[in-house]
């Protein structure tokens, strides 16, 4: 919660520079005092491991950006250029292919806790807003990111997605020309994605600040989801919550690390070995793994406009989900019903992927349907309806008693407490 | 290329057409079968091993094989000639390495402009086979032999697709006609591939006398063409090891720092 | 809140400083390859040397080369001018330093320890004060003028006059045939 600063400068340096720039000032509080619920779990480390990979991944494209050449006869030649003659190019290139992967699982990991936990019910709205905006903004670094070596797959999934523009009516021809700067995805294309893809990043870094600007404001959820009641519910973040995501972040190199060295081919797609060519269209075109939802809710539907909507309307649900779920308690903990939603859900958006993965046909197509539908009534039907007559089960009276204590009356439901 | 006027950019229709196209060549009479290829035969690879390494007698072997029997018609326009005297690779060393490549020659103009043959350097690579795609297509009856620095990549299975390709041409089934030029192979998609076996019992003569058997060599360019797509693998892994060891123990660290941070809490 | 035993302390702090440290001493090893990458590239390192054919240079006649990026000097000496070269005294030199990258040892501007055959002076056409490509055959001493700033250089790449403060630097090089040398 944010409450006043309780920094108290010490050296003489440290007064004369809190009165000019209140910088320290601002990273005690925001970093170092700040009052954190102390029953976060593990589920909770995520959002500094996603910071860790922000910066990973923004490190690591700078360098890779230092040897790369955005131009169609030498993008391919550049990116093989990393990989055998830059000193460690190889490391780098592979530490920023597999840390796109590894930064959504752990976005994916980060939304689905916000989505078990109510973390993005009031007054944490525009918090979880920001957050969708962070993915989507994610989700386009990604796309354009993936262009760039120039390999068949960069071309091919360029191509279908921009081809996707035209669907949108009267307007749509005119923007695909635009986006293309031509007529097919061709050098100007590649240029803008280059420029894009190095501009997003740093657009995501600001809407983090907001984001953490936004989470200070009423503080962290907890697994619980009930309100911080006092100082004996919170520790402050740092050592705490420093050391836990210190040791977060080293589990979770391990798992990037091992996949750097060992399997770095892992989420790649063969076809970008092969260089770009606009004669030849690979037989199967698919995006990387943590698109495949997205593409699969985009190929269930027949009418190209219909699916191109109910594509960015799958994202788009995501940011009124506070207004969606009617629940007045936040926490699945005490939410048996949602709680088997939640989980049949994660089984529809894992379906989704795989089905993603799969050629548009037969029963694979069958089967993304139903997953797509159940995505869409998740959200349009079962988190607003189970909200309305789920009876919740007794919430603690605070974080700091987890157990119900002897003073609640045997049997006796009220509304449920006050948030 | 992609058609606007359809549903989803007509990815559909060119599945569902290829679909029908199957469904009708299969019950037609196989003339132009959209056959699937089978799956390569599965091989042990050193370098497939997690700490695994290149053999490096068969990097050797393989890189005769590349040079003696592939290089006429498939490019390796990203490997050096200095890269097979890097550590990691067939182990030649600097002045052999260069020897190998003075023994190729390059054109640069002279002094008034005319072209000059000198001999190729290790920042060469080997000449390419022709000048251009259209001279590579015009000499292998329409079909583009493709360059070959990243081919065990570019294929699903690379490594066992390509030892069964090379290694797997066989007599065209009864009932199969094929197209001029083409031979049959089950591996390939489409089982007929413009290319003609490569291999035979002792297309080479193995400098370190090992037989020349049609599996041996394809092992044996097989191991070189995955040292080309890769030429840092070993150290990538040897890097690694150290890596994993390193974060193992920053994990054990880090956890006991977290706990003693905790204990009052706890 | 537990006590904090002496012990209690030295053992929690050791913990606190053997992880810090640890954590340094991995950053510091991540560190070092987003540092070496911008170091020269293995293309760059084999693409280090230039062939110069000796053949078609008349005595009193200097080329220029192209080597590692930067212009090279490849200059006939005429009789006379490897005399005036030979003939002057290291007390008149403003850098006493040879500059040979062919020397293993530190040895003076002396003209012997600049070339290996009198008759061919290779150096390096940078100017050793601000970069610019120095003009061959001007200046007082028949070597070389630099016209940014006035920097002269005599007929063994010495600098004699002028803001330059060292001589033009003779690259690693050597004579593969008598018409044929390899610079790098």
């Amino acid at each position: 919660m944010s409450g006043h600063s309780t920094y108290v400068p010490k050296s003489g340096f440290e007064k004369w520079l809190d009165t000019r720039l209140p910088i320290i000032r601002f990273a005690d509080d925001t970093l170092m005092s700040f009052p954190t619920p102390k029953n976060l779990n593990y589920w909770w480390t995520f959002g500094g491991i996603l910071s860790f990979m922000l910066a990973t991944m923004i490190v690591t494209g700078i360098v890779l950006a230092m040897h790369y050449v955005a131009s169609t006869e030498l993008a391919f030649a550049s990116v093989e250029h990393i990989m055998r003659d830059v000193n460690f190019g190889w490391l780098i290139r592979y530490i920023h292919a597999n840390g796109a992967s590894m930064f959504f699982l752990a976005v994916y990991i980060h939304i689905f806790r916000g989505l078990y936990y109510g973390s993005y019910k009031a007054p944490r709205e525009i918090l979880w807003i920001l957050g969708c905006l962070i993915f989507l903004l994610m989700i386009a670094t990604a796309f354009l990111g993936y262009t760039l070596p120039w390999g068949q797959m960069s071309f091919w999934g360029a191509t279908v997605i921009t081809n996707l523009f035209s669907a949108i009516p009267l307007v749509g021809k005119a923007i695909q020309t635009w986006l293309w700067g031509g007529f097919s995805v061709d050098q100007p294309t590649l240029n803008r994605f280059f420029s894009l893809h190095y501009l997003l990043p740093f657009v995501i870094a600001g809407v983090v600040v907001l984001h953490i600007w936004a989470l200070h404001v009423p503080g962290n959820n907890n697994p619980l989801g009930i309100n911080v009641k006092g100082p004996q519910d919170t520790v402050p973040f740092h050592p705490y919550y420093t050391s836990k995501d210190g040791f977060a972040i080293a589990v979770f190199l391990v798992v990037y690390m091992g996949f750097v060295f060992f399997q770095p081919e892992f989420f790649g797609n063969a076809d970008n070995s092969i260089p770009a060519n606009p004669m030849v269209t690979p037989e199967h075109i698919v995006p990387e793994w943590y698109l495949l939802p997205f593409y699969a809710i985009l190929r269930s539907i027949p009418d190209k406009l219909m699916g191109v909507t109910a594509m960015f309307g799958a994202i788009a649900l995501l940011f009124v989900l506070p207004w969606l779920d009617t629940s007045r308690v936040r926490s699945a903990r005490f939410r048996p019903i949602y709680q088997i939603f939640f989980w049949l859900f994660v089984i529809a958006a894992v379906t989704l992927g795989w089905c993603g993965s799969q050629p548009p046909e037969g029963n694979a197509l069958i089967i993304s349907r139903i997953a797509a539908a159940w995505y869409f009534l998740h959200f349009l039907v079962i988190v607003p309806v189970v909200g309305l007559f789920e009876t919740p089960r007794p919430l603690p009276d605070s974080i700091s008693k987890p157990v119900l204590g002897g003073a609640a009356p045997a049997g006796a439901v009220h509304a449920p407490p006050k948030q | 290329m992609i058609n606007e006027n359809t549903r989803n950019g007509g990815l559909t229709m060119r599945i569902s057409g290829l679909k029908l196209a199957a469904v009708l060549l299969l019950a037609a009479g196989p003339v132009f079968a959209a056959e699937k290829p089978e799956p390569p035969k599965k091989q042990k690879w050193s370098f497939e091993e997690p700490l695994g390494t290149f053999d490096r007698a068969a990097l050797q072997r393989g890189f005769q094989v590349y040079k003696e029997v592939c290089s006429s018609c498939h490019s390796l326009k990203f490997v050096t000639f200095g890269m097979l005297a890097e550590k990691g690779g067939p182990g030649f060393s600097e002045p052999e390495a260069k020897a190998l490549a003075a023994g190729y020659k390059k054109e640069i103009p002279d002094e008034t402009g005319q072209p000059k043959e000198v001999p190729r350097t290790l920042a060469d690579t080997f000449p390419a086979p022709y000048p251009n795609e259209e001279a590579a297509r015009a000499s292998n009856g329409g079909a583009l032999p493709p360059d070959l620095s990243l081919m065990p990549k570019a294929r699903k299975e690379g490594p066992d697709y390509i030892f069964s390709l090379v290694s797997g041409f066989e007599d065209a089934p009864a009932g199969v006609t094929m197209r001029a030029g083409m031979h049959y192979n089950p591996y390939f998609p489409g089982h007929q591939i413009a290319m003609s076996p490569p291999l035979s019992q002792d297309r080479v003569t193995y400098a370190d006398g090992t037989p020349a058997t049609v599996p041996q060599m394809a092992h044996d360019v097989v191991t070189f063409l995955s040292w080309a797509a890769e030429p840092k693998m070993e150290e990538r892994k040897h890097i690694g090891l150290n890596v994993m060891i390193y974060l193992v123990l920053l994990s054990i660290l880090l956890y006991w720092t977290k706990r003693r941070v905790w204990r009052d809490v706890h | 809140m537990a006590e904090a035993h002496s012990e209690d302390v030295t053992r929690r702090d050791f913990l606190y400083v053997a992880s810090g440290g640890f954590v340094a001493v991995g950053a510091a090893f991540a560190a070092w390859p987003f540092i070496h990458q911008m170091n020269p590239a293995a293309n760059v390192l084999a693409m280090s040397t230039t062939e110069v054919d000796l053949g078609p240079i008349e005595t009193g006649q200097s080329i220029k080369v192209m080597w590692q990026g930067k212009p090279v000097f490849v200059r006939r000496r005429t009789p006379d001018e490897i005399k005036a070269a030979q003939s002057v005294t290291m007390a008149d030199l403003k850098d006493p330093k040879s500059e040979n990258a062919n020397l293993k040892t530190a040895a003076d501007a002396s003209d012997a320890n600049r070339v290996i055959k009198p008759e061919w002076l290779i150096v390096v056409g940078v100017c050793t004060h601000l970069g610019c490509v120095p003009l061959v055959n001007e200046g007082e001493y028949h070597g070389w003028f630099c016209p940014c700033h006035g920097s002269v250089y005599d007929t063994s790449g010495r600098i004699r006059k002028g803001p330059a403060p060292a001589n033009l630097p003779v690259p690693p090089y050597k004579f593969e045939s008598d018409t044929k040398i390899l610079i790098g």
